[in-house]
């Protein structure tokens, strides 16, 4: 298998970075608590959690089921409330804004990659593709969306209805309508979680491409340490807290960390 | 976004049927309604059009508002008035008419042709004078004129019901003097343009015939048609005829005469209007349940699809349109489809009224544009009204809901409409009880009828909780696991359990609301005879129409009869206001009939005796001189007596000579009889039976026969009601079928696992079954309790207006619990066949 990482990113890397204070974060969780529940059915699912994501950057998050990393994609994608702390999408403070600035926000700032790939059945591919486009009532920009659609490989499935194509085929269409609108961010929840290998590599490689090519920025959370290994960045949450980060993920390398994790990672947090 | 909608719902078109079908019955009801009365006003209208001369001259006030059920107006127009006219400038013809209003063909079979709806048997003299359009009234289709005594023509339509031919000898029956008349057929005619007589039938004779028979045989006229030459204007010629004309006789043209019918046809019309339009709103509102049902549903199924437009960016307000346009385009399919249907309900109509002898098989059916602006207008904002909340509630579902596997609608609190409801539910009771405290309180009453409805429907499931554990709780013991399983289904969702429940509870509480008032009617009818009807025969003419005063004479010869009591009524005008006036020899009427005297004397029969709650209202007083206005001129009369309000005796009585006086033609409306004590019944009954046989609109009835007929016209309109409100739980039906169909697909997870584990078809089937009764028993319980608040409240609102006494037709009640159990079992049905077919691998991987 190819590794991704070990390709040269199109955009500086992390660590240089760190010299450069111009460069803003894409995304940013500020010290996030999320509390599910109150009295004995209390639950912390994230207790604390900083973490900065920068332009141009394919960030990985792992952790054993439970960890909260589910919860912590679901409160940067403007989906879910945090309970204490701040999340930024650009300068926009989430836990400061109502629901319509949100929705505009998921609307034109973010794409979404979900595990079960979430398309509307009653519409075609490249429907399901420009959904996002003609919620917000724009047109979409012809030659990006092209781009797009070739990238994915969908050119001549683009009037299928989702049921007539293969669980892969379906979570590159989800892809491509996560980066029809040119979103800053796109999140990614277990995109690979329902696909075979085969189909699940193709996802991957192209989430990596449109991180190395288009310097789309990219987090996405797993429990695969195959899939960590396209990253050029892996978080690891345990018990809602970030207990480490490895920069230029390897396969193997994740695999190892996750070792040290004491649950095994059987599921989805 | 749009695009998501419409393909969503062409995708799912049974779910487009299920909650269109609601709408459509309602529109179909209101579509109906508007284009048959559209036709009954624009065949009345071409039938006036059709008889109304250039100007018609007649005595002043002849106008006859009470239809027909009154005697005639003895008044008459000279003859030496018709020569005058005839040598007026611009007069090309005049024609003299004498025309009334009951005279019957009785048919080869013995029977009255065409009566039994009401529409008048008219008696009228031959001329083929025109119109004002200029068309002639009548035209001769067969056979000739009327030449000497005794020759008739009849409509076409009416000589075939009959079965005779021209040239056979016929038979008439009429309020004259002579009840039957004998003559020879010698022509057929057919009326106006299209022969649409509405069911009336026609018998037509030459003048002196007509004279004889009607107007005691005086050379007159009951009105006179004037024809212009076409050199002046009708109204000219109206000023002209009107300054020829000596006094009491006064000249109308066409216009006028069209306006005064066509002000009668208005309000006789908007009573059906209202009837039916009652029900269409009954339907629409029992609809707009299952519309809000049926909506909920789908948008709980529609969770995760939303939950996904939400996460891409589609705000609330796109998510509350995308459900909105979604009930649009329901409202529009479902007024589209209500619209052609009305069509067919108006057929229906018009056949069910031409059953009842209003015969408008001429007629086309009117199509308005105001009736299809109606039709959208109430099936698209009814729905989406009805899919306003679930639309609300679409957009709480949090984009997070899409990333989850199970999901469930937010549950809005119960708390807010516990508090409107039962504020609305007291609102209601206090209006009920507020209205009962005074007359006229119906439309108070009505008001908070309908408050406590939509209270009670609020609180459905609040209170619907408790009946339904009751309803199920046998359910374990009688079916084991299924039983259990059902209770729990049934328990759920309340919300959804009671919305359905509630469509039916309207329904079944106007049923059972009708079927008290029915009940405590009839008992009421049954009271007052036994109570109040001291004659031994009650004679009337089945039609309602006067009938001659020669019925009375040949009674009186029958021996055994011991007195015969003629009664007349009529309208007068009393302080301004028209009423209905009871006729009668005052003693003698008060031995056939129960008077309770309160102040005065019945005794001396020369002066007006007054129900006391009348005397209240004109603050009439015994021994006080009033004047009733009668045709022909007030009538000054002493106060005799007051007495307690009978519905019986009349609430004013006058004796026969005053009315006679007063310009109205001896015709009487019925006569009481009664034998000489120690007669033999049978043997009176049968000789009184002789005496009549060749009338055959006229019967005598006993006591129990009397109270019979009395009580058939409540039967009569419980039947009409039940139909239409048959209507209403239909619906109500559709709306268990859908809820539990929807129920079943949302459910398709867990019966997949039910099958899974090993439950049989069978067994899924019945607990589907078991759930749905359930539902429908709720409904039941429900409307039957609310049904008897308001059957009972509406009694107390008219006990002083004849239904004095309360039944409650308990049996009648049970059967409707046990109907509604069976409902619930069909309604069933389908759904549970459905929930049985899912195959079991597809129902546990289904998302």
């Amino acid at each position: 298998m190819p590794h991704a990482a070990a390709e040269p990113a199109a955009v500086v890397r992390t660590d240089e970075r760190a010299d450069e204070p111009a460069v803003a974060p894409v995304a940013r969780a500020v010290d996030l608590h999320k509390v599910y529940g109150a009295g004995d059915t209390r639950v912390v699912a994230l207790d604390g959690v900083s973490v900065d994501f920068w332009p141009g950057q394919f960030t990985a998050i792992m952790g054993p089921s439970g960890s909260g990393k589910s919860t912590l994609m679901h409160c940067l994608a403007a989906m879910d409330a945090a309970t204490a702390g701040s999340v930024f999408v650009g300068d926009a403070d989430l836990t400061r804004l109502a629901d319509k600035e949100l929705t505009r926000i998921r609307r034109d700032r973010i794409g979404f990659v979900f595990q079960a790939f979430n398309l509307v059945p009653t519409l075609t591919a490249l429907e399901n593709i420009t959904l996002p486009i003609d919620i917000a009532g724009r047109k979409p920009n012809r030659p990006w969306l092209d781009t797009v659609i070739d990238t994915v490989g969908l050119r001549n499935r683009l009037d299928h209805k989702p049921g007539q194509l293969s669980g892969g085929q379906q979570q590159r269409v989800a892809c491509a309508r996560a980066l029809a609108g040119r979103p800053d961010i796109v999140f990614a929840d277990e995109p690979t979680g329902n696909l075979d290998s085969v189909s699940g590599a193709e996802v991957l490689g192209f989430l990596r491409r449109s991180v190395s090519q288009f310097g789309q920025t990219v987090v996405m959370v797993t429990h695969d340490p195959n899939a960590a290994g396209y990253a050029d960045r892996v978080l690891f949450l345990a018990d809602g807290r970030i207990v480490d980060e490895m920069l230029e993920p390897t396969a193997d390398r994740v695999l190892e960390r996750m070792k040290h994790f004491d649950a095994a990672p059987v599921a989805k947090g | 976004m749009l695009k998501v909608t419409l393909k969503g719902l062409l995708a799912h078109k049974l779910r487009l049927g299920m909650s269109a079908f609601a709408i459509i019955l309602g529109v179909a009801f209101v579509a109906g309604t508007f284009v048959f009365t559209d036709t009954l006003n624009r065949s009345f209208t071409d039938l006036f059009r059709q008889t109304a001369p250039d100007v018609t001259v007649r005595p002043v006030d002849a106008h006859d508002s009470s239809g027909g059920f009154t005697g005639a107006d003895a008044r008459t127009v000279p003859a030496d008035v018709l020569s005058g006219l005839a040598d007026l400038p611009g007069v090309a013809r005049v024609d003299g008419n004498v025309t009334d209003q009951s005279t019957f063909i009785v048919g080869r079979d013995g029977k009255v042709v065409g009566s039994g709806g009401g529409a008048p048997g008219l008696g009228l003299t031959y001329h083929d004078g025109p119109a004002a359009d200029g068309s002639p009234i009548v035209t001769i289709t067969g056979g000739r004129a009327p030449a000497g005594p005794n020759e008739f023509l009849f409509d076409d339509k009416a000589a075939a019901a009959a079965g005779y031919a021209i040239g056979d000898e016929i038979t008439l029956v009429t309020t004259g003097p002579e009840p039957t008349v004998h003559g020879t057929l010698v022509g057929t005619v057919r009326f106006g343009e299209t022969g649409n007589t509405i069911g009336a039938t026609l018998a037509l004779m030459d003048t002196a015939t007509a004279q004889r028979l009607y107007l005691g045989g005086q050379h007159a006229y009951t009105d006179i048609a004037v024809t212009g030459d076409g050199s002046v204007s009708n109204a000219q010629l109206r000023d002209e005829v009107t300054a020829a004309l000596p006094g009491g006789l006064q000249a109308l043209d066409d216009a006028q005469i069209a306006a005064e019918n066509q002000s009668d046809l208005a309000q006789g019309l908007s009573f059906i209007t209202t009837f039916l339009l009652v029900f269409a709103a009954v339907a629409l509102v029992v609809g707009s349940f299952l519309i809000l049902n049926t909506f909920s549903i789908i948008v709980a199924q529609r969770t995760r699809e939303l939950a996904l437009l939400r996460a891409l960016g589609a705000s609330r307000r796109q998510v509350t349109r995308s459900v909105l346009v979604e009930a649009l385009v329901v409202g529009l399919v479902g007024s589209t489809v209500g619209l052609a249907l009305g069509f067919a309900l108006a057929v229906g109509l018009k056949a069910l009224f031409g059953a009842i002898g209003l015969d408008l098989s001429n007629a086309g059916l009117v199509f308005e544009w105001r009736t299809a602006a109606v039709a959208y207008a109430v099936g698209v904002v009814i729905t989406l009204l009805a899919a306003y909340l679930p639309a609300r509630r679409a957009a709480q579902v949090p984009p997070v809901a899409a990333l989850r596997d199970d999901v469930a609608m937010p549950e809005s609190s119960m708390r807010r409409r516990l508090v409107v409801g039962t504020a609305l539910t007291a609102i209601g009771a206090g209006l009920m009880v507020w209205s009962l405290g005074f007359d006229g309180g119906l439309s108070l009453l009505g008001l908070g009828v309908f408050a406590v409805f939509v209270g009670v429907a609020l609180l459905a499931p609040v209170i619907g909780r408790p009946i339904v554990s009751v309803i199920a709780s046998p359910f374990p013991r009688l079916f084991g696991t299924v039983g259990v399983l059902a209770r729990q289904n049934t328990r759920r969702n309340p919300r959804r359990t009671s919305a359905t429940a509630s469509a039916l509870m309207i329904g079944l509480a106007l049923v059972s609301a009708m079927a008290v008032l029915g009940q405590s009617t009839k008992a009421s009818v049954d009271q007052l005879v036994s109570s109040d009807l001291h004659a031994d025969y009650v004679v009337s003419n089945a039609i309602g129409v006067p009938f001659s005063t020669g019925v009375a004479d040949r009674i009186a010869q029958v021996p055994g009869v011991d007195e015969v009591v003629p009664v007349r009524f009529g309208m007068a005008q009393v302080d301004g206001q028209d009423v209905f006036v009871t006729a009668a020899d005052v003693p003698a009427y008060s031995r056939m009939v129960g008077m309770t005297v309160r102040d005065g004397s019945l005794a001396a029969g020369d002066g007006v005796v007054v129900a006391a709650d009348r005397a209240d209202e004109l603050g009439w007083h015994v021994g006080d001189t009033v004047t009733v206005t009668l045709p022909a001129g007030p009538q000054n009369l002493p106060v005799a007596a007051v007495i307690e309000p009978s519905e019986l005796a009349g609430r004013l009585i006058i004796p026969l000579d005053v009315l006679e006086r007063g310009g109205q033609l001896p015709t009487d409306s019925t006569v009481y009889v009664s034998r000489l004590p120690g007669a033999d019944a049978s043997a009176v009954t049968a000789g009184i039976d002789a005496s009549i046989a060749d009338l055959p609109t006229i019967t005598a009835k006993d006591q129990a026969a009397f109270a019979a007929e009395q009580r058939a016209p409540v039967d009569q309109i419980l039947a009409i009601v039940y139909a239409l409100l048959g209507l209403a739980v239909i619906i109500a039906v559709l709306g268990i079928v859908n809820t539990l169909a929807l129920s079943v697909i949302e459910r398709t997870r867990e019966v997949g696992l039910l099958r899974a584990v090993g439950m049989s078809r069978r067994q899924l089937r019945s607990m589907v079954r078991l759930e749905s009764v359930a539902i429908a028993v709720l409904g039941a319980v429900l409307g039957i309790g609310l049904g008897l608040v308001f059957g009972v409240s509406i009694q107390q609102a008219l006990s002083d207006d004849g239904v004095s006494v309360l039944s409650i037709p308990a049996g009648q009640l049970a059967v409707f619990v046990l109907l509604s159990a069976l409902v619930g079992v069909l309604a069933a049905v389908w759904p549970a066949r459905r929930a049985a077919r899912m195959d079991v691998l597809r129902a546990i991987t289904a998302d």
